[in-house]
């Protein structure tokens, strides 16, 4: 073989083998990406199904409950409009507090709770998840416009 | 009034900055000595005023000057002496007058170290530090200062995040940014290169040593960062794929491809146009991942729009620096064509193959934490990209990354007979095949194809890069040694089998479990049992715990007491998990206490993390190997 073909050949094999690992890449980018989904939509019934999403707001006052000794416990999680039970079976991070924000991973399981694998909560009391703030400051708003109209109801499926 | 000097200093340093940028390069464009040897005086006296402003900032915390809002935010009464200091670069204003102090000391250094290249270089190269210096003064002044005052002065300050309460964070942002700004040399020396188009092979030579100082305080830095994160935040997990670590890996993994890229350049004249964007590419990727994490932009778009003034600018100094720097690229980079060649087994190709692997490497962590942006800015909903998308893709170029290492690493320049090479390669191909067979099957009592092929490849590097300090050392009486530069690359490379090691078995073999654990109860956990002996309060300077004393058996016999606390502090109210780790070479043993379930039972996380210490220990040997090459005798002799 001349150089030059030599050279052919070897960019040749580089550029299949890079497009070959960036379909992978990308096949399995679409598997590990977690949508957020807000609460309200959650609970009216869209979300996809049969995969991992990410689901966030405040934890209820009151909502926590765990059987004394076991590490199964559920509560639930608010966007100011609608409630989502969560049920989660493991340690909490450090910040998990009623009234504080939260965001779980998981997904939702036969009896229409959401079952989280991962719970986190910031590591900073004033901080909140971007995501989370957004979704319960568009409801802020819509209690106190909409109070009186009741438009701020939740829907359920 | 020490606050106001620390403010006046910063302003003068911006002067002496102007200095430094402008008038060394008028001098070297027209030849004028007397202009250039401003440049070195310049460094020096931007040099002392900053690192006064530094000190006065120091001293304000010391002094608990709650009227500076910088100090108010991030320190208190109660704070221990030691993160009093290390609270001065623990947000925003501080790590950028932190970084600040490092790249005018590197100016310093690089002034000082430099007097066998010629004198418009030098002076090119301490200009260009010197704009560089004054973008980031003109941000700190304009949008971060650190000195700015409170009118109503609190009587105690809201306390350093407990987080950042720690010896390992104290260190690690400034062995990190002497990384990161390190970079800035490199940077400087490309852009001076081309300023003054001579490009020949010296500039090479000169940058290398610069470049491979940098590289090794990056590579501690972000080992120091993980091993952090592996015992402070709690969890156990040693690399999360946070944005805010990636943002130090990408400016790594282009650093590591400059300075292989660099050994072409400086021994064969060839790749110098590559050189330069791969120069360029790291700063870039340097400053990018500073303004990312600083600006808050990576937590939310929109915190971007919260502060426009200092998006903005971050927005307008990134673009300058990256697009001034391409043009001239573009300018110059067609005038660089070499006329040598060599054959497709060499070790030019080998290390071009390093350079495409890892900038693809680095285009996959830029791809994967850029994403949700993207698709946030969009509107396109607010997505997350799970680590095992970044373990998976950072496979594909990673994998024939160290398999293609411990040939290459033996190949000659020009062209390698093959030969001599499989005859070289052999027994180190047949050691790491068995050993990738019988290390996880002899030593942990499992089989896989994955921690198979790691440990393999790991054992692959590990036995290829000794191949050549073993004949040094066996050779003959009179016999040439090992340079030191030969020698700083085999340790290092020695170091990448060490960690690919820590991390296969790491990942292999982790016994993870979530349990509730009683007073007196224990949970097993690869043989090894936790037994939770008792529960005590006890005290910090400013904080309460919860602390548990745990005895650690194996067959009975006693090895180890833990004390893993669960922390109150007091001034931000936050709980903080310390975790209890019985280290050994060989494993870790982590017991973390989660909530407490009721009367004298926790929950607790307990883990088993085989040769995790290998991951750091790695780190610390390819940093190692870097500093050897840098002390080899042909930097130091005069040019």
């Amino acid at each position: 073989m001349t150089p030059r073909r030599q050279r052919m050949w070897a960019v040749g094999l580089a550029v299949a083998g890079i497009a070959l690992a960036a379909t992978f890449t990308l096949r399995a980018m679409k598997d590990n990406m977690m949508f957020f989904i807000p609460v309200s939509d959650v609970v009216a019934g869209e979300f996809p199904e049969n995969r991992n999403f990410r689901v966030g707001g405040l934890v209820v006052d009151g909502s926590v409950h765990r059987e004394p000794g076991s590490l199964e416990m559920e509560f639930r999680v608010t966007d100011l409009r609608c409630e989502l039970p969560v049920r989660y079976t493991g340690v909490l991070p450090d910040l998990f507090r009623e009234g504080q924000g939260v965001v779980a991973h998981g997904r939702i399981g036969a009896a229409g709770d959401f079952e989280a694998d991962t719970i986190l909560a910031k590591h900073d009391e004033n901080y909140m998840a971007p995501e989370v703030a957004e979704s319960l400051a568009e409801h802020v708003s819509e209690k106190t416009a909409g109070l009186a109209a009741g438009s701020a109801e939740c829907e359920t499926q | 009034m020490i606050p106001e000097l620390g403010h006046f200093a910063l302003i003068l340093a911006l002067s002496l900055a102007l200095c430094q940028g402008v008038l060394p390069l008028i001098g070297a464009h027209r030849n004028d000595a007397a202009l250039m040897s401003v440049a070195r005086t310049a460094a020096q006296g931007q040099f002392f005023f900053v690192a006064l402003a530094f000190a006065c900032l120091t001293w304000s915390f010391l002094q608990s000057d709650f009227s500076v809002a910088y100090v108010a935010n991030h320190s208190q009464l109660a704070l221990p002496t030691v993160y009093k200091v290390s609270a001065v670069w623990g947000a925003h204003e501080g790590s950028l007058l932190l970084w600040i102090l490092i790249m005018s000391a590197w100016t310093v250094a690089v002034g000082r170290y430099s007097h066998r290249l010629p004198e418009d270089f030098t002076s090119r190269v301490i200009a260009v530090l010197g704009l560089l210096s004054v973008g980031f003064l003109l941000f700190t002044l304009f949008t971060s200062n650190p000195f700015l005052r409170l009118d109503i002065v609190p009587q105690d300050g809201a306390d350093l995040n407990p987080l950042l309460q720690d010896p390992g964070l104290a260190i690690h942002p400034p062995i990190l940014y002497v990384g990161y700004v390190g970079f800035s040399v490199a940077f400087a020396f490309a852009i001076a290169a081309m300023l003054s188009g001579n490009l020949d092979q010296e500039w090479a030579k000169w940058t290398r040593p610069w470049t491979t100082a940098a590289w090794c305080f990056l590579t501690v830095g972000i080992a120091l960062g993980s091993w952090w994160a592996y015992y402070e935040l709690g969890w156990g997990g040693w690399w999360f794929w946070d944005p805010v670590e990636n943002a130090s890996f990408m400016p790594w993994l282009m650093g590591t491809a400059l300075i292989h890229s660099l050994a072409v350049t400086e021994k064969r004249g060839l790749f110098k146009s590559w050189t330069l964007l791969l120069a360029i590419s790291a700063f870039s990727l340097s400053l990018l991942g500073t303004f990312l994490v600083r600006s808050g932009i990576l937590v939310s778009v929109h915190a971007f729009a919260t502060d426009p003034a200092r998006g903005f600018f971050i927005l307008a100094f990134l673009g300058i620096v990256i697009i001034g720097a391409l043009i001239l690229y573009a300018i110059r980079a067609p005038e660089l064509d070499s006329a040598a060649g060599f054959k497709l087994l060499s070790r030019e190709t080998f290390l071009l193959l390093n350079n495409i692997l890892l900038v693809i490497a680095a285009a996959v962590v830029f791809y994967g934490t850029l994403m949700p942006l993207l698709y946030d800015v969009l509107k396109l909903g607010k997505i997350s990209i799970g680590p095992p998308w970044f373990e998976f893709a950072m496979l594909l170029p990673m994998l024939p990354l160290v398999l293609l290492l411990g040939v290459g690493m033996h190949s000659a320049w020009r062209m390698q007979p093959h030969k001599a090479l499989a005859k070289k390669l052999r027994m180190p191909a047949l050691v790491a095949v068995v050993a990738g067979i019988l290390i996880p099957g002899l030593l942990y009592g499992r089989f896989g194809v994955m921690v198979s092929i790691g440990t393999a490849a790991a054992v692959w590097i590990m036995v290829s890069a000794l191949i050549e300090p073993v004949r040094s050392w066996r050779r003959a009486e009179g016999a040439t040694a090992i340079s030191r530069s030969m020698l700083g690359m085999s340790v290092a490379h020695f170091g990448v089998g060490f960690f690919a090691l820590g991390i296969t078995l790491v990942s292999a073999f982790t016994v993870e479990t979530d349990q509730a654990m009683r007073k007196d109860g224990s949970v097993e956990v690869a043989g090894y049992s936790f037994e939770l002996r008792e529960l005590r309060n006890v005290e910090g300077a400013n904080y309460q715990a919860i602390e548990g004393r745990v005895e650690i058996r194996r067959d009975g016999e006693l090895i180890g007491e833990v004390l893993p606390q669960k922390r109150q502090y007091i001034v931000q109210k936050n709980w903080m998990t310390e975790a209890g780790i019985d280290a050994h070479w060989n494993r870790d043993l982590f017991i973390a206490l989660g909530d407490q379930l009721g009367n004298d039972t926790w929950s607790v996380r307990v883990q088993y993390k085989p040769m995790i210490r290998f991951i750091w220990l790695g780190a610390f040997i390819m940093a190692l190997g870097g500093l050897i090459a840098i002390s080899d005798r042909r930097y130091r002799s005069p040019a």
